[in-house]
């Protein structure tokens, strides 16, 4: 949290969700194209908003936001989770819907040595304790539909939105085991000191996020 | 994990070159003697401490605690924070001096490790801690002397945000008697910043609208005296009314302090419901992601070591002060003495003088006579010298060059 006179610095999640966040800063009344995106640019002044993008990898979000480098930003649920940093949550935008869910074969049959193969190991093996199994977890950093299909694991936990990756490799969706939405998040020390623009931001998104959002 | 490197050191503890050491014991020299002035006395307690006593009474989480065993056996904790050995001390050798008592402490505390940068396995807290006194006006002596403490450390810009677990309490109390499953989810949510989820779960529970949407505001509850009022109007229970009753009195005194322009109170700002008993607050600093200090009341801590007594108190987090504190303290001039075997005694002599009165003063035998030449012809030109990597303000030559010219 440099202090930066006042201004907001507001990491970003480069790819899936920043389109859909960049339109809901922008029917908020913040001036900020749709194409950063595209470019190359890793810091983003938009400073007639007072304000300044860092484009980040979605996971490393919470990271700079705990930290203080970024006063505020925004996440999936999903990677809150995993990341666990201690940061206020204080707005769920309604965007980027979709839901963490345990999947595997249709014939799936309890295992003798249960393996879990996930992009969020923390999640899953939280998830399984409070459901009294306990669980092998293999950590995969893409393409984890592959895992059941080649034996690696038994399941998976993994985000889904439409569920059509998971019909086209003959995978079902087992259990749902909470809805991910993004989220907008603060640092602990920019919270207080710069509350009244924070506050100020909040309401102004609280008033365009889609209704069933629920802020 | 592989054989450590020569270089290496555990994960999370830290070195301190002269002159990061030099700035942090500016600050600890700073800090402590303002609450010197403030009628704090200094305690020291040893680094080990049993698991079973300070280590389960500290307000660290047991997984956080850096534990080790003793040849017998007996688990061991590094200390975790200087409450808690200071509460055993105030129930033990400090039994029959009458409350209240002001003690301060400069320390390293310890964590277990962990592998993220900035969670520190060891750092520096320098703190106070006023036992048995309930009243307001040490909540406030407290947070003003907390002010006193960052102004002291050199931190410019700064808040103080204040809370009272008291008025949560009751308020939840008083909106969903009896049922206690929900009021910890609620809590649990406050806890962890999660507004989100705060709201989600009371989107969820069977309430009146009206509660609803009063538990709802309180998220937005905050700034100064006012927030006091509004609460009033909030909450008939009683332990809300009195949490509130006791902010309002600690609001006065630190207006009277002239401190409340550093001070926000927002009644969402719980510490650990287990541990805190009454306010709570902590400290931000302009420039820096994480609280600066914390601190608040613990009235049943004392019990544990069976002096019941209330308490309150705070500590800094010296080693992020020392990250937002730019000023680096001027490096005193210093001296250098360069003589012969035949000057040696008349030399030191000079060199014991000189620190008599307080200067910095280096002696080197001179490997030859030009580099004594050097030397002073360096100094008669600018008045600053360079000498195997240190600097000079002052120089004396003795027995060298061309008549053993001195300054």
């Amino acid at each position: 949290m440099t202090d930066g006179g006042g201004i907001l610095k507001v990491a970003m999640p480069k790819g899936r969700i920043y389109k859909q966040a960049s339109k809901l800063f922008r029917e908020a009344g913040l001036p900020i194209p749709d194409d950063f995106d595209d470019s190359r640019r890793l810091i983003v002044p938009v400073p007639e908003a007072g304000m300044e993008f860092i484009m980040a990898k979605p996971v490393d979000v919470p990271t700079y936001v705990e930290y203080g480098v970024a006063d505020l930003g925004v996440v999936g649920k999903d990677v809150m989770m995993e990341e666990a940093k201690d940061v206020y949550e204080l707005l769920d935008l309604g965007i980027a819907r979709c839901r963490m869910s345990v999947i595997g074969l249709p014939d799936w049959k309890p295992v003798i040595h249960p393996r879990v193969a996930t992009k969020y190991p923390r999640v899953a093996s939280q998830y399984f304790r409070e459901h009294g199994q306990q669980v092998e977890v293999i950590k995969l950093n893409g393409s984890i539909e592959l895992a059941p299909l080649i034996g690696l694991a038994d399941r998976i936990v993994d985000m889904v939105e439409t569920g059509q990756t998971l019909r086209e490799n003959g995978l079902v969706e087992m259990k749902e085991m909470f809805q991910v939405t993004s989220r907008l998040i603060a640092n602990r020390v920019s919270y207080r000191m710069k509350n009244e623009a924070i506050q100020s931001l909040c309401d102004r998104l609280s008033a365009v996020i889609p209704a069933q959002g629920g802020g | 994990m592989s054989k450590p490197k020569g270089f290496e050191k555990p994960v999370g503890v830290k070195d301190y070159l002269p002159h990061a050491v030099s700035k942090l014991r500016g600050i600890e020299r700073s800090v402590l003697d303002c609450m010197r002035r403030w009628g704090y006395e200094q305690i020291m307690t040893p680094t080990l401490e049993y698991y079973d006593t300070v280590g389960v009474a500290s307000a660290t989480s047991d997984q956080k605690l850096f534990k080790l065993l003793n040849q017998r056996g007996t688990t061991i904790v590094l200390r975790s924070d200087m409450t808690a050995p200071i509460a055993r001390v105030v129930g033990s050798l400090l039994k029959e001096q009458p409350f209240p008592l002001r003690l301060s402490y400069h320390a390293s505390v310890f964590r277990a490790f962990e592998e993220d940068a900035g969670r520190d396995a060891e750092f520096f807290q320098t703190g106070v801690e006023l036992v048995g006194d309930a009243s307001p006006e040490a909540d406030a002596e407290i947070i003003a002397l907390a002010i006193a403490s960052l102004q002291a450390a050199g931190v410019r810009s700064f808040k103080i945000a204040v809370g009272h677990v008291g008025f949560m309490n009751g308020l939840f109390e008083e909106t969903l008697p009896g049922r206690e499953a929900e009021q910890e989810e609620l809590k649990g949510c406050l806890l962890q910043r999660d507004h989100v989820g705060y709201r989600h779960i009371l989107g969820r529970l069977a309430l009146d609208e009206a509660w609803r949407a009063e538990l709802e505001g309180i998220l937005r509850l905050r700034g100064g005296r006012e927030v006091c009022d509004q609460a009033l109007l909030l909450s008939l229970n009683e332990g809300a009314r009195k949490a509130i009753g006791h902010l309002s009195e600690m609001w006065d005194v630190l207006d009277a302090y002239g401190v409340q322009e550093h001070v926000l109170i927002d009644l969402t700002m719980i510490g650990d419901f287990s541990y805190y008993t009454g306010m709570t607050f902590e400290g931000y600093a302009a420039n820096l992601g994480f609280p600066v200090c914390s601190g608040g009341r613990y009235d049943n801590l004392l019990a544990q070591f069976g002096r019941p007594a209330p308490a309150t108190g705070f500590a800094l987090k010296t080693t992020r002060i020392l990250e937002v504190v730019d000023e680096e303290p001027a490096a005193p001039e210093k001296t250098l003495i360069v003589y012969t075997e035949k000057t040696r005694g008349q030399a030191l002599a000079e060199a014991q003088r000189l620190r008599a009165e307080g200067r910095i003063v280096v002696t080197e035998i001179a490997a030859d006579p030009a580099e004594a030449d050097r030397l002073l012809r360096e100094f008669r030109q600018g008045g600053r010298i360079a000498h195997r990597g240190a600097e000079y303000g002052e120089l004396a030559v003795f027995g060298l060059g061309e008549g053993g010219a001195r300054r």
